[in-house]
């Protein structure tokens, strides 16, 4: 049996690397799935505390966290996609319009 | 009885110890690789392995929304929006605030440390003994129970939440039509007007092979250079012409530049 602790270490790590990636990449698209994979490193915390509780309740936040990125993803991508089509680009550094 | 249960616990932590490693390295190799797509691939590495760390959790029916909803519908639709935007839109290695890079690192390393030392310090024990066989064959119809009962109220919010992004979605996505859409009867017109009623000759007619790239080959033995898709041009003479093309395409993104402004 794997101890729950496992699972949130992994969780950890994962987050942590999804945030450098939010922080470091330039990309719009690359960004999004940086963002992604913090969820997924917040959906196996919730599934690791699941376990270590024996409740279901964990199970069912992750789930609504899945809806939940599903939808952020959809607007996200109709956003990056108008941006792209106005301004040729998807960086993150090109968006500077509203800095002057 | 003793020896097979210890043969699965084995196999468990074997299996867990190889998928978080496996996750963790193409988390990281994400957000190393310059290209786009390669971070997708990897991305879809990562949510795999993490399916499969669910369904060794309890939570099979949680591995299986991963594997339909993550791998197959969020990840799909980043590879479609990909190939709009661009597939060979490398990040750019300039920074454009100085000491982005070490500083966002030195952030994370610090997050790291924060999020260690917290977990480090709480009590987690051994799993507890689940109250039923709800992390088994029973996990679907727990799950139902408590989102249609406990959180029913979420799960009905969750449907306004859907409808909106999706609604938002096509409101982003769409475009107004600038000019009116040309009729048959205009396209015809136009098509006399111009200089090649018939249609355009199709790639690889008489030539050595007919593949898509292929210029159909004329009566005198040249090639017509209208059989060819333009979109397919770059990728015809990729082998032998890297550096001219690299350069067309570096002057094309400095005049994408300027048009920009």
């Amino acid at each position: 049996m794997v101890s729950p602790a496992h699972y949130i270490w992994l969780a950890v790590i994962l987050f942590v690397i999804g945030a450098v990636g939010v922080l470091v990449r330039r990309n719009a698209l690359v960004i999004f799935m940086c963002v992604e994979l913090m969820l997924n490193a917040a959906n196996l915390a919730f599934i690791g505390f699941s376990r270590l509780h024996g409740a279901l309740d964990g199970q069912v936040i992750a789930f609504f966290v899945m809806v939940v990125a599903a939808a952020e993803v959809v607007v996200g991508l109709a956003i990056i996609m108008s941006i792209y089509r106005t301004r040729r680009s998807a960086s993150v550094d090109d968006a500077n319009l509203l800095k002057y | 009885m003793l020896l097979a249960a210890g043969a699965a616990t084995a196999t468990q932590e074997t299996t867990f110890w190889v998928l978080a490693i496996v996750a963790g390295v193409a988390g990281l190799g994400m957000v190393l690789s310059p290209k786009a797509v390669h971070c997708a691939v990897l991305l879809a590495v990562a949510m795999l392995s993490l399916a499969v760390l669910y369904a060794l959790a309890g939570a099979p029916f949680l591995a299986f929304v991963q594997v339909i909803v993550y791998t197959g519908a969020v990840l799909m639709l980043f590879l479609f929006v990909l190939m709009i935007v661009g597939v060979t839109s490398a990040d750019a290695l300039v920074e454009t605030i100085r000491g982005q890079r070490v500083w966002a690192v030195l952030a994370a390393i610090g997050l790291l440390v924060l999020l260690l030392l917290v977990i480090g310090h709480a009590a987690i024990g051994p799993a507890a003994a689940p109250s039923s066989a709800n992390f088994g064959t029973s996990n679907i119809t727990g799950l139902a129970e408590l989102i249609f009962t406990k959180y029913v109220w979420a799960f009905e919010v969750t449907s306004a939440l859907l409808i909106t992004a999706a609604l938002g979605a096509m409101v982003l996505a769409h475009r107004e039509r600038m000019s009116p859409k040309p009729t048959q009867k205009e396209l015809s017109i136009r098509r006399i007007a111009s200089s090649r009623p018939a249609p355009l000759p199709g790639p690889g007619t008489y030539a050595r092979h007919n593949a898509a790239d292929m210029p159909a080959m004329l009566p005198d033995g040249s090639n017509a250079e209208l059989s060819v898709s333009t979109s397919m041009v770059p990728r015809a003479d990729r082998p032998q012409v890297t550096a001219p093309r690299s350069e067309s395409s570096a002057a094309a993104e400095s005049g994408a530049e300027e048009d920009r402004w």
